[in-house]
């Protein structure tokens, strides 16, 4: 295996499923990426679990309000229909299904949907954030990620091994090396980078590579 | 009726050691960062309040605000959904020497539950954290084929918020995503204190404007002009 795709390409791939008009929640870090890559003609309108909607791109350096931020408490701006709400409509707006699209981190995906992207086992500090409640709203909730752990361990699993954040909840997975759905527990290969066979795939992936309809190829630009 | 406090002093005497207390805020945006410090300034001089038990989204942020609390030792235990900050080493070292106590929340699950608690509301069921290990425990119930889990409502002795402008008789405004929790806290605490920005007569603010009615306020105090955490942190304060 000689190529894979950065975290930007990995993230421009997933903003090519991202409907004009769809309300999109970008976990904290890299998930956020996705937003600079919208295609041309398509408005996305992005929801931070803080409490606003509608938001712009970062402030340059020095013009930060901090009374502006999104949930990574990154400074954020407003931009023509902005809208602000506490924290109890946010997260209506989260488990009542009002969102198009969930975009998560994880640590380990299992063929089953399940997710694990918030602990890394009792010795660290515990945080959750408002993930458990992500998983368990969006009509819609895929995964970014490298398609194995730096040490180049599998992240697609049977079973993860690490805490749960949501039982069967991840739908569609964009990695470094494949686009891979969840369908009736069992991972279905969309597409891979053009140079990759699926046996060199399956020896990455820690579950079986179901094929049913040809896989097209991952092809996504130097971004 | 007039809800002025003349001082942070007084805005934060009553609270007694082992209370709870809800904070606003989510990271710094929204953190009442002069009643905090009022707080521990009268901890320093008679040793109270002690014992506390906080509920804010995070669990403070370098030498200020709810970090320099933890880092007093006047917090007991901590109800929150993210203990990571920038500078989390406040709450990180009291949580490894095992000074502190940790009860995390899923943020949203949090919100519903001081919800809850200010609408009168003693439990409520939530797909989050089914099958994890958050949920063991509590009870789970089927509703139309999915499962729940049970969840009870948050109330707290204190809530010490921030807002934009406030009348004398209470109502708010915010500021921008420093809103967050507020509302939800205001409706949830025995008493709700609050630091605004500009106190005005009432009729200043408009009506439709309103975000939390008076009703759920106890006292305002003014605070001109109100330190930003994220500022205080950027330039290495530390309280005291």
């Amino acid at each position: 295996m000689t190529d894979k795709l950065t975290n930007a390409q990995i993230a421009w791939r997933a903003a090519q499923d991202i409907a004009d008009g769809a309300y999109v929640n970008l976990g904290i870090g890299f998930p956020e990426m996705v937003a600079r890559f919208q295609p041309p003609g398509r408005q996305a309108v992005f929801h931070t679990e803080n409490g606003v909607l509608g938001f712009g791109e970062a402030p340059t350096a020095g013009d930060e309000d901090w009374d502006l931020i999104n949930a990574g408490k990154k400074a954020i701006t407003l931009k023509p229909g902005t809208a602000f709400f506490h924290h109890a409509d946010s997260f209506a707006m989260v488990r009542g299904g009002h969102l198009d699209v969930a975009i998560l981190g994880a640590y380990e995906v299992a063929e089953t949907g399940d997710l694990a992207n918030w602990s890394t086992g009792p010795k660290d500090v515990p945080a959750v954030g408002g993930a458990m409640d992500l998983v368990h709203g969006a009509k819609r909730v895929a995964v970014i990620t490298d398609h194995v752990t730096r040490k180049g361990q599998p992240k697609l699993v049977e079973r993860c091994t690490l805490p749960l954040t949501g039982v069967g909840c991840v739908t569609r997975i964009y990695t470094s090396l494949a686009v891979i759905d969840i369908e009736a527990g069992r991972f279905i290969l969309r597409e891979m980078l053009p140079a990759l066979s699926i046996d060199a795939l399956q020896n990455v992936t820690g579950a079986k590579l179901h094929v049913t309809d040809p896989v097209g190829d991952l092809i996504c630009p130097e971004v | 009726m007039d809800k002025r406090l003349a001082s942070l002093a007084e805005a934060v005497a009553g609270i007694p050691d082992g209370a709870t207390v809800m904070i606003g805020g989510f990271g710094g945006s929204g953190a009442p960062i002069e009643l905090i410090h009022a707080l521990i300034d009268r901890f320093l001089e008679t040793g109270s309040p002690k014992g506390l038990t906080v509920i804010n989204n995070n669990a403070g942020n370098g030498r200020v605000g709810i970090a320099a609390m933890i880092e007093q030792g006047m917090v007991a235990k901590m109800i929150c959904s993210f203990p990571r900050s920038a500078d989390p080493r406040a709450f990180t070292e009291r949580y490894q020497a095992g000074e502190i106590a940790l009860e995390l929340v899923p943020q949203g699950t949090l919100a519903e539950r001081i919800r809850a608690g200010g609408a009168g509301i003693p439990a409520f069921f939530t797909p989050s954290s089914v099958g994890t290990d958050l949920a063991i425990g509590k009870p789970v119930q089927t509703f139309e084929g999915r499962d729940y889990v049970m969840e009870r409502w948050l109330k707290a002795d204190y809530a010490l918020l921030k807002a934009e402008l406030g009348d004398h008789l209470g109502n708010l405004t915010y500021r921008m995503a420093a809103r967050n929790f507020s509302p939800l806290m205001a409706s949830a605490a025995a008493r709700t204190v609050v630091q605004v920005r500009r106190a005005v007569e009432p009729g200043e603010i408009d009506p439709e404007h309103v975000i939390t009615p008076g009703l759920f306020v106890d006292a305002i105090i003014e605070v001109a002009n109100p330190a930003q955490e994220e500022e205080l942190n950027r330039a290495g304060a530390c309280h005291p």
